[in-house]
């Protein structure tokens, strides 16, 4: 909401320096966006008449002009302008002025210099380059100097007058943030109402009057509202012997400072009012208020509405808006906008203003629906006070006598079919206290209420909001108001003793642990998007099973439209990026969650967080992921297995290990990303690695706390050997075999393999070095002995021999 | 043999005055006093002394051996430093030279804020909780008192799953669950993803991060929402953090407010990043709205609460100068590792 300070100052006199103003309004609860002078950057610039024209003697377009600025002497100044003439009143820039420069969209600083050699103390301006346009001056020209001689105002002109004020941008405007519960504050007198009760200013504010001609107007029209939910009051008034003209200087300049083009005066008011009281008008053109008759109605399947904005194309009607209509055909949308073919003319005569109150819910929808947001339906969409239509229209025909452009009828129309009932509430200004923590002393509580124009009775203790404040209908309303106006900065801070503790849960300890692990494993965190596109599933070439997804109905695009049942998308899609950007290494990592469809739309989705790892680029191998992976199995007391994996599409057949706690529970997956899948992202030379772990699954196998292992009392035993095998046969199965007949097998590390010269075709061979160790005494060599025996007899059987 | 003596002795010191390095006072130290050195070789002849004679020879044999074992010490001592300094001087490396790291990962910079958070609010006593981000409109609107055809439903701001179904658009929907499942006292921080219908631009993400706060107990009042918040930010931001409280409007709290933070930058005298404000708008919060609590089962006679919201991104954009949200979602490297 943009407020004009002059307009303000009609009702409240609060002419504190503008930066008071703004902090005190902020901090009572209208929130100050920003405010700016409207005269800005104008400077020195004043109304000058001419005293005399003469031709310049070296041009033939130049002139030079001897001007009474209201000083001791004229001003001479040298002009191009060809429409001047001796006595004009005109804008005069003296020397250090500054005027706006349209073509160049900049400020001009104005200096006295000379013109083909003849001093020039100044310039002369046209209304562009005071930053005004046609709609301010109808009467000028839009070229050359501008002419104040033809102005309605024209005797209040005084020569030397600052030109600001002379043609009313001496004002500023101010631009509230108001919060969607107070659409009473979207109005001048809204605001004064808060600018009274925060700074305890005098309001002046009288109800408005007309006087009228005797007309009954009931025999002219009827109302008639059908749907008496969605429109709660509908008044109307009828205007004749309508004069369309300019409205005055100060109307418009009230507009203009609100943002507002002035058009002509019925246009005008309507606005004028909308803006002073909040409450938004229409008016109808009466010829076309066919039969006479106004009908709230919804409207029917079929029908169609040119709107008045032109930019809007015909409107198709459905059922659900509410339409005001005449006898055949709607006139308009209800509180959005009138109908082009019922609008005001230049050869209007007669004039029915509307004034009514339209269900917030419904003006939203049709407004969303026919793209159409307008003043009025962003106010009545907040909901508005039945009541207050009847000041806004009495206040528009107060305007019409005012303004003299017409004739009011003297009686007008109200359907009010159930008018809202007087409100109160009782003030218990200890709940106040106890409920804010304050206190604040009963009277003034009172007092701040009364501010806020509350009918209030200090016996029963009842307080009346007044009827435009419907957001408040409970004591914790009431509780507000006085803190707020109070000053919520005046209320003491205290801290309250909490009563509970601080609770870990076990996932909440277990993510913290992974991520110490996944930092010193040199992975940087990442945050992607929870939703992807759902060619995603298709790119990573996820189990067709696995691409059921929750669905948005409504996506910002399709690249975003499904929740992820996979953070694999995401990964690679991040992956690709930092490739393209020549990030040439990288290990990443994400806990994140995937969203898994409960099988029934209705029914929520069950969320999973996962983590997810990726490396690439040089140095690193299946083996560095795989090694982190075993990293952090181990450091969460995991026993886990890897066997190859080779149905999931998303990697590589050969590099991929399904991962699998000792009882067989599946945790995860990591291997090298598929070739074809990397294609899909671009990538063709970097190979991918990834590693996927289920949380869930991955926090119950974990062991709950480390045990500690006394230290060895005995030497251990070393022995190498080095197998040879088949290409086939893993180093799994090998590990295997040997740490099942290894008995006093401490650990067992494998640290070659080879293949090539010296061993056949088609095999390889395998190195490894067994630790052994008694807990109770020294191993002797026979036992040794004996025990790789066993070993190297459980291999033969396998056919996998000692490398000679 | 006196003069044999001193002379094995002057000629002993001059050598080894002359030796270069170890090995040579090594040699020579056999030589000299080794069992077939020449010292022992004298002192071998020993027999053929007089009575007399042999205390004061023996004597001088052994300050002879004495002095030229004290010698050689010293002289070890001295060639092992200057070997020692030698050595040093040749393994001389250039420090200016990279260090070599053990590089580890990066924290998210959403998440060191969050965490900074939560350590602040466990530190109070309050417990961090999650819910479903996919969530049903009764949690994150109905029961918020946001009814039907409030405009934050509207799917402009809001994304649909099902006419029931939504992304949720606060974390306040996991208050309204925490409430429903356990009596006061409550006091949670419930951080977490939302989601609104934004465009992604440099200040906005259809998806963001926000860090809710709840109390309910006996007693909770505006006053103490004031001190809570007062104390939370003088812990992010050090004591000297000033603060401001103004007026607001949220369906769910009543009296609602939101918390401006004296700029960190410019400290109040305006700048860009405060817009010339000297504040910086940065959490919303209020007392519980009774009827919030008395649709979750509380009774609002008895017991009352306080919330207040933030969201993550603002406030690591303040903390780090990020200009541009995508940057948070874009994992760039180069990005990720400056944190």
């Amino acid at each position: 909401m943009d407020l004009s300070m002059k307009w303000l100052n009609d009702y409240v006199k609060a002419d504190m320096p503008i930066k008071d103003f703004v902090a005190g309004m902020t901090m009572s609860g209208s929130k100050v966006e920003t405010y700016r002078s409207l005269s800005e950057p104008l400077k020195n610039i004043v109304v000058g008449k001419v005293l005399s024209i003469e031709k310049h003697q070296d041009s033939e377009k130049l002139w030079i002009c001897q001007l009474d600025v209201g000083r001791d002497k004229p001003v001479q100044i040298v002009t191009a302008a060809q429409n001047l003439y001796t006595g004009a009143v005109v804008p005069v820039v003296l020397d250090g002025g500054v005027c706006i420069d349209r073509h160049n969209n900049t400020v001009a600083k104005i200096k006295k210099g000379k013109l083909r050699g003849v001093e020039s103390e100044g310039m002369m301006c046209s209304f562009d380059e005071l930053g005004l346009d046609n709609s301010d001056f109808p009467y000028a020209s839009p070229d050359g100097i501008l002419i104040l001689n033809d102005d309605p105002d024209f005797d209040k002109f005084a020569i030397g007058e600052d030109i600001c004020k002379a043609v009313g941008i001496d004002d500023i405007c101010v631009e509230f943030e108001i919060t969607n519960n107070r659409p009473d504050c979207l109005s001048v007198i809204g605001l004064a109402r808060e600018a009274h009760a925060t700074f305890q200013l005098p309001m002046n504010l009288k109800p408005p009057k007309f006087k009228g001609i005797d007309c009954d107007i009931n025999g002219e029209l009827s109302v008639t509202i059908e749907n008496t939910q969605l429109c709660s009051r509908y008044m109307a008034a009828k205007v004749k012997n309508i004069k369309i003209g300019p409205s005055p200087r100060w109307m418009a300049e009230r507009l203009r400072a609100c943002g507002v083009r002035a058009i002509n005066n019925l246009v005008d008011i309507t606005n004028f009012v909308m803006l002073e009281y909040g409450h938004p008008m229409h008016a109808f053109d009466a010829r076309y208020v066919e039969g006479n008759k106004i009908v709230v109605r919804n409207a029917k399947e079929g029908e169609v509405l040119k709107l008045l904005d032109e930019s809007t194309p015909e409107l198709k009607l459905t059922p659900d808006m509410l339409v005001i209509c005449n006898e055949k055909e709607p006139m308009a949308l209800a509180g959005i906008m009138g109908g082009e073919h019922s609008g005001i003319r230049n050869d209007t005569r007669e004039v029915i203003f509307e004034a009514a109150c339209f269900d917030g819910v419904n003006v939203r929808r049709t407004a969303r629906k026919a793209g159409v947001r307008t003043e009025s339906s962003s106010r009545f969409e907040k909901r508005l006070d039945p009541e207050n239509a009847k000041n806004a229209l009495y206040r528009a025909l107060e305007l019409i006598e005012e303004l003299d452009c017409g004739q009011v009828a003297n009686t007008v129309i109200d359907v009010y079919p159930s008018p809202a009932k007087p409100f109160s509430l009782k003030l218990d200004a200890d709940w106040v206290n106890r409920y804010l923590g304050a206190n604040i002393p009963e009277k003034e509580q009172f007092d701040i209420l009364r501010r806020l124009d509350f009918t209030v009775n200090e016996e029963t203790k009842e307080v009346a909001p007044p009827a435009v404040r419907i957001d408040i209908e409970r004591p914790c309303d009431l509780a507000e108001e006085v803190a707020r106006i109070y000053g919520y900065n005046n209320i003491e801070t205290t801290v309250p003793r909490l009563s509970s503790h601080s609770v870990q849960t076990p996932m909440e300890l277990f993510q913290r642990k992974l991520l110490g692990i996944m930092l010193s494993q040199g992975c940087c965190e990442t945050m992607t998007f929870s939703f992807i596109s759902p060619k995603g599933y298709e790119k990573c070439r996820i189990r067709e099973s696995d691409r059921e997804s929750v669905k948005i109905v409504n996506p910002l695009g399709e690249d975003t439209g499904v929740m992820r049942t996979s953070l694999i998308p995401s990964m690679m899609e991040l992956t690709a990026r930092n490739i393209n950007a020549r990030n040439l290494s990288g290990r990443f990592f994400e806990i994140g969650r995937v969203y898994l469809p409960a099988g029934d739309v209705n029914v929520l989705p069950v969320e999973k967080d996962q983590l997810i790892c990726t490396v690439y680029g040089e140095g690193e191998d299946f083996f560095d992921i795989k090694g982190i992976a075993e990293e952090i199995t181990e450091k969460c007391g995991i026993k886990a297995r890897f066997t190859a994996l080779r149905s999931n599409k998303t990697f590589h057949t050969g590099r991929c290990a399904e991962i699998t706690d000792s009882e067989g529970k599946v945790l995860g997956v990591c291997g090298e990303i598929h070739p074809i899948v990397a294609e899909n992202y671009g990538i063709d030379k970097t190979r991918i690695y990834m590693l996927v772990l289920k949380l869930d699954e991955m926090l119950e196998s974990a062991a709950e706390d480390t045990r500690y292992t006394a230290l060895p009392k005995f030497p251990a035993s070393v022995r190498d050997i080095s197998v040879v095998c088949d290409g086939e046969v893993s180093n799994g199965e090998i590990a295997e075999l040997i740490s099942g007949k290894a008995k006093h097998l401490e650990s067992l590390q494998f640290f070659d393999i080879y293949t090539g010269e010296q061993i056949p075709e088609g095999k390889k061979s395998l190195s490894y070095k067994l630790t052994f160790r008694k807990s109770d005494s020294t191993l002797t060599d026979e036992e040794l002995d004996k025990i790789m025996n066993k070993v190297i007899g459980a291999l033969a059987e396998k056919n996998i021999t000692l490398r000679s | 043999m006196k003069e044999q003596l001193n002379s094995i002795q002057q000629k002993a010191l001059d050598e080894i005055k002359n030796a270069v390095d170890i090995k040579t006072v090594d040699d020579l130290k056999v030589r000299l006093l080794g069992k077939k050195g020449e010292l022992t070789a004298i002192l071998k002849q020993m027999g053929q002394l007089s009575a007399e004679e042999r205390p004061v020879i023996g004597q001088l044999a052994n300050q002879v051996r004495e002095c030229i074992e004290n010698d050689i010490g010293r002289k070890k001592e001295q060639l092992k430093a200057l070997e020692t300094e030698r050595k040093l001087k040749k393994e001389t490396l250039d420090v200016t030279l990279p260090g070599r790291k053990l590089e580890q990962g990066r924290r998210h910079p959403l998440n060191i804020v969050l965490d900074d958070l939560k350590e602040i609010f466990k530190g109070m006593g309050y417990s961090v909780v999650d819910g479903p981000e996919v969530e049903k409109t009764e949690y994150v609107f109905d029961m918020l008192n946001t009814d039907e055809g409030h405009p934050a439903r509207d799917p402009s701001d809001t994304f649909y799953i099902t006419d029931k179904i939504i992304l949720r658009t606060q974390t306040s929907s996991v208050q309204i669950r925490t409430m429903l499942a356990n009596k006061p006292p409550i006091a949670v921080i419930s951080p977490g993803r939302v989601y609104r219908n934004d465009e992604m631009d440099a200040t906005h993400s259809p998806i963001f991060h926000q860090c809710e706060g709840l109390v309910v107990d006996k007693n909770i009042t505006f006053s103490d929402l004031k001190g809570t918040i007062e104390v939370f930010a003088k812990r992010l931001y050090g004591n000297d953090i000033k603060i401001r409280f103004r007026p607001h409007h949220f369906p769910f709290t009543e009296p609602s407010a939101e918390a401006d933070f004296r700029c960190f930058k410019c400290g109040g005298k305006g700048c860009p990043l405060c817009k010339g404000e000297g504040w910086i708008e940065m959490l919303g919060c209020g007392v519980v709205h009774p009827q919030v609590l008395l649709n979750c089962g509380i009774d609002p006679e008895i017991y009352s609460g306080f919330a207040f919201g933030m969201g993550l991104e603002r406030v690591a954009m303040m903390r780090y100068g990020i200009d541009n949200m995508r940057l948070l979602y874009e994992n760039d490297l180069r990005f990720l590792k400056q944190f």
